[in-house]
């Protein structure tokens, strides 16, 4: 019990709020990485994912490579990145754009061929472009799915920036599990991932309302009696 | 007028789906295309608007090679009407029919004028402008679907099964409506069916396909009916089986007309 109630503490103490070290500056760094991830990741993922799920071609190399991507070492890819980059943010950076990709990826060409292929069609017959298909089409009836993608990427790398504190440099909310554990302070442990839990909750409630948002007022497929 | 100049198609995957087809569509008249699956009759109709390109032979519109065309330009320029109507489901059915104006660079405002007036042209209440394709029935998606091939003004209209999925009380409304459309718009339709009473109805041409686009017979529904080319075609019309052969019998008083194997099909009138 002693760590909890040294935990709930540690939350409470005005110190732990302001400063380079509080919560509010770590919280902040902290979205921030994350931010800049999706957003490297997204601009990486997304255009290759549309023209597969588009064109349909080198479908099977984009399954292979997200499912490859996806079972890289984080921290092993860590240590290497920062072999060559140096210590600092880059190398956790590189490491997070490459554990964000594959749903990003999955979301955009998994999104596209759920897109019923009657509809596809029908646009290419009456004289779209397929650009116009894509933009119009396309893209419009994925979102859900492609915005599906944004929130599990998002998720992950929330989860999983605590690990750029693990080089030395600036950290977000990661300085205090990594700091936490080579003083074995469990409250700072705990309440870094309390925060950091916190953090994703409201992400993870956020992307719901978008997801929703994306759906607009179009019915479901289901046809009512007119 | 439409031109089918020695036309063949096979498919990446080595399916024959037209070998070698030669024919002339009438302008504004309908010409029906009617088969079982696997004639190639839909492969035919795609054709027009290069939305098939042939593997050999040419489609000519009016004299001009499709394959000289832009395929964008060339399919904007035709009416395009399929089965399942086709709608886009996240846009409106007002959006739906207007598109095809904003696509030809009409501004907002004209397409949805054009749009209001084309639905109202189909028989459709203006209150399901605003709601959304999967909140029609069947046959008024059908109906929205011809408002977006109309609702250019196209010369040709294409049609690929467009009543195949609605039941057969609002396939026979749907039809008779686009008699009475033909009537007062005068289009050049190719008109894709598997049902040879729909063929019959609406074609003022009805090409009867076998397996690869072979044409069976070509003609006015009574030509063929009066002289059917061969067993198949008899077959394929109904007329082996007597169902088409029609004479009058007195019941209770009342001239009945019925077929071979003594069944009702209707009163003659005097």
């Amino acid at each position: 019990m002693s760590v909890l109630n040294d935990t709930v503490d540690w939350l409470g103490d005005s110190a732990n709020w302001s400063g380079d070290d509080g919560i509010p500056h770590r919280l902040a760094q902290h979205l921030d990485y994350t931010a800049l991830t999706v957003v490297i990741a997204a601009a990486i993922a997304i255009p290759i994912g549309l023209w597969v799920g588009h064109t349909g071609r080198l479908r099977g190399l984009a399954v292979i490579s997200t499912g490859a991507l996806r079972a890289l070492p984080t921290l092993g890819v860590l240590a290497y990145a920062s072999l060559f980059s140096g210590i600092g943010i880059k190398p956790a950076i590189f490491t997070l754009v490459l554990l964000a990709i594959p749903p990003l990826l999955a979301g955009a060409y998994a999104g596209l061929e759920s897109v019923n292929r009657q509809t596809i069609d029908a646009a290419r017959a009456i004289g779209m472009t397929e650009w116009q298909i894509l933009r119009k089409v396309e893209v419009p009836l994925a979102l859900p799915l492609i915005i599906g993608g944004f929130r599990s990427a998002t998720l992950q790398v929330v989860a999983t920036a605590t690990v750029a504190a693990y080089i030395p440099g600036p950290g977000g909310l990661g300085r205090y599990l990594i700091d936490g554990l080579a003083v074995s302070d469990y409250a700072r442990i705990v309440g870094g991932s309390v925060v950091v839990i916190a953090l994703a909750l409201v992400l993870d409630g956020l992307f719901v309302i978008l997801q929703r948002v994306a759906l607009g007022s179009r019915p479901s497929r289901t046809p009512t009696v007119a | 007028m439409i031109e089918y100049r020695s036309i063949g198609k096979t498919f990446a995957d080595g399916t024959e789906a037209v070998g070698d087809f030669s024919l002339q569509l009438p302008s504004r008249t309908t010409t029906v295309f009617v088969g079982s699956s696997g004639c190639g009759k839909t492969t035919l109709l795609r054709m027009v608007n290069r939305m098939v390109d042939p593997s050999h032979g040419q489609v000519l519109i009016d004299d001009v090679d499709v394959a000289t065309r832009n395929k964008v330009e060339l399919r904007r320029s035709i009416g395009y009407v399929m089965q399942e109507a086709g709608l886009l489901p996240h846009r409106k059915v007002i959006d739906n029919v207007a598109l095809m104006m904003r696509l030809k660079g009409a501004s907002k405002k004209e397409a949805r004028d054009r749009a209001h007036e084309v639905l109202e042209t189909v028989g459709l209440d203006s209150s399901l402008a605003n709601r959304y394709p999967a909140q029609l029935s069947g046959g008024q998606q059908q109906r929205v679907g011809v408002a977006r091939g109309l609702v250019t003004d196209p010369n040709i209209l294409l049609m690929d099964e467009p009543f195949g999925a609605v039941d057969p009380i609002v396939r026979d409304e749907l039809q008779q409506e686009l008699l009475r459309l033909q009537r007062e718009l005068d289009k050049t339709i190719v008109f894709v069916t598997h049902d040879i009473d729909e063929a019959f109805l609406l074609g003022d041409q009805v090409v009867i396909l076998k397996k690869g686009g072979e044409i069976a017979q070509v003609g006015s529904p009574a030509d063929i009916l009066a002289k059917p080319a061969n067993d198949f075609v008899s077959s394929f019309i109904g007329l082996d089986k007597g169902r088409r052969t029609l004479h009058v019998e007195e019941r209770n008083g009342t001239r009945i007309v019925v077929d071979e194997s003594g069944k009702a099909t209707g009163v003659l009138a005097e």
